[in-house]
């Protein structure tokens, strides 16, 4: 009789504890995810706002009523829209390109292991990217090709050439190699093997590398910035270029802002688990 | 393998023009990085021995410009802003970046989404992200002061003040970057064997004991990975600076980056660039292989 409240005490005590250690977890859940969400979440807030709210003190974190004019504005007055077709184009075309000579080089790699090449990589990787525009720069002002979107698209493939390769270079790794030994030794050629045995296969590390290499060439700044006339700006330099000399409101800023990066954070969410293990699989990132 | 199939004659000779067709697969991939990559990587070693700027003619110098960059007091001091932004902009991160996969290794609701959430700084364009923290570092307008009053902090001038402009370029980074270390540090976690634990936890070891004493070391190789990746992308940063400060104040928060993109397209001083490109890429490499070789160090004990 008498032990029995002291165990009773000993339980509530243990599942106070649970539950203060269960907050604390929480709690430190929402510090670490606030600083994402916020800035998100303060960038959606300054494009849904009018000029006055967002220059208040203090600041107005619900937009009353929200108005759509910033964005209407960007497209109407900074022709943002034909920045938005630079950058489909450039990121586009350098994918295209990284994955037509990319997925073969990747394969080739794979199966001769001639794992020296990625080394290549990994440097490319590591080399400042101002660093390809200086003699890009002056090699195109000789072939009078600065100032095109061609020229944009060869200065990306910088980018879009080695994260295609490496991935794929080590997706094919993975892929058993029995299927490609039958087909061979039944007289297929090592392209046909290739096209109709290993690429079939190799769909979801394609699908990954395109999504990345599209990602980090659309994000790419510095190299629009240098090389792309007044037409042929991709989306990032033209929020930075256009907008900041030409208006300085808050609100088609952010507006703009939203409009480059919510197509990245779309494709994100989308296949979430791939990019993660694309990513780590050795840290891959443009420029 | 099919060697084993076939005589032996026939099967080497088979098995080398296998081998030489597996080449032609590279080959096309190979062209472009030798004309984009490998191209420029010799070009700038070849301006760098030249007084060169667009429209002029170009003199040979030799190590002229390497010379001349010992002598200048702009380019050193831009060496050690990279160094102030980098060394800050990897250890923040990393110490972040492991609480927050400590936290995400745990099983809970709604996981899955919030990671999702977490991960989507590193995904944002840089642009965007560096127009949007430029208007919250406003001192006037902006709503960091407007938290700092919040907790009765004073208004600070951010990137405006020439000492805090670097530390409030680093909170972009890591804002920013994070999450990258976040995810190289899961994965290590994922691999963690579970008998270490177990024992440990018999021996009534506490839950900091458990990480200092078991989770650190076994995760330190991914740490490693962790550090030479970022700091490969610190110094290398480019668009969050240029956008928000441009260098400024003055040449407070101006890197080796920032130099060098003036040099080379306002300047159009190539010649003196491309030496810039030179140096800063054996900082860069020095520095990775240094820490890589921590890395081996980590792996052997």
């Amino acid at each position: 009789m008498t032990a029995l409240p002291l165990r009773d005490t000993h339980r509530s005590r243990a599942r106070w504890r649970r539950g203060l250690r269960k907050t604390g977890f929480w709690l430190s859940v929402a510090v670490i995810v606030s600083p994402a969400v916020l800035v998100f979440l303060w960038m959606l807030s300054l494009s849904l706002k009018n000029e006055i709210d967002n220059l208040a003190y203090p600041p107005v974190l619900i937009p009353s009523p929200p108005t759509f004019g910033n964005f209407l504005q960007v497209f109407e007055q900074n022709s943002i829209g034909r920045y938005l077709w630079n950058s489909i184009l450039v990121s586009g075309g350098a994918t295209l390109v990284a994955l037509l000579i990319g997925v073969p080089a990747g394969f080739g790699i794979a199966r001769v292991g001639a794992k020296r090449l990625t080394v290549l990589i990994l440097i490319a990787r590591m080399t400042p990217a101002l660093s390809y525009l200086i003699p890009l720069f002056a090699v195109f002002q000789f072939l009078r090709l600065n100032n095109t979107l061609t020229a944009l698209v060869i200065t990306h493939l910088v980018i879009t050439v080695p994260i295609i390769v490496y991935i794929m270079a080590g997706y094919f790794e993975t892929l058993p190699k029995e299927l490609e030994e039958a087909a061979l030794i039944d007289g297929g050629s090592v392209w046909s093997t290739f096209r109709y045995v290993a690429l079939p296969l190799a769909r979801p590390g394609i699908v990954v590398g395109t999504i990345l290499a599209f990602i980090f060439s659309w994000n790419n700044f510095v190299f629009g910035a240098v090389l792309a006339g007044r037409e042929t700006r991709t989306l990032p330099v033209a929020v930075y270029n256009v907008l900041t000399f030409e208006q300085l409101a808050w609100g088609p800023l952010a507006a703009a802002a939203i409009i480059v990066t919510l197509p990245v954070l779309l494709l994100t969410i989308l296949i979430q688990k791939e990019i993660v293990v694309g990513l780590t699989h050795g840290g891959v990132k443009g420029g | 393998m099919p060697a084993i199939v076939m005589p032996p004659a026939r099967g080497a000779r088979f098995l080398a023009r296998r081998r030489r067709s597996y080449y032609l697969f590279i080959v096309p991939a190979l062209v472009v990085v030798g004309a984009v990559i490998v191209f420029p990587w010799l070009f700038t070693l070849w301006m760098s021995a030249f007084d060169w700027t667009i429209g002029s003619t170009a003199h040979f110098v030799g190590l002229g410009n390497y010379q001349k960059l010992l002598g200048n007091q702009r380019f050193l001091e831009s060496i050690l802003h990279t160094f102030y932004f980098t060394a800050l902009a990897v250890a923040v991160p990393l110490v972040l970046g492991t609480a927050a996969a400590m936290i995400f290794h745990r099983e809970f609701p709604f996981r899955g989404v919030l990671r999702g959430i977490f991960v989507m700084p590193m995904m944002a364009t840089p642009v965007a992200v560096a127009l949007v923290w430029t208007m919250m570092f406003h001192p006037q307008q902006g709503v960091l002061n407007y938290l700092l009053s919040l907790v009765g902090l004073p208004p600070s001038l951010w990137v405006y003040s020439p000492t805090l402009v670097i530390p409030s370029l680093v909170l972009v980074e890591v804002w920013h970057w994070t999450p990258l270390v976040m995810l190289i540090v899961l994965g290590g976690l994922a691999a963690l064997p579970t008998e270490p634990y177990e024992s440990a936890r018999l021996d009534g070891a506490t839950e900091w004991q458990l990480f200092r004493y078991i989770t650190l070391p076994l995760v330190a190789p991914f740490l490693v990975v962790a550090a030479v990746i970022r700091t490969i992308d610190a110094l290398k940063t480019f668009d969050t600076i240029y956008v928000i400060t441009g260098g400024g104040p003055g040449t407070a928060s101006e890197t080796i980056n920032l130099y060098l993109y003036l040099q080379a397209f306002a300047f159009y001083n190539i010649g003196n660039a491309s030496a810039v490109v030179v140096v800063f890429f054996v900082i860069v490499l020095v520095l990775a292989l240094l820490l890589l070789h921590v890395r081996e160090k980590t792996k052997w004990s």
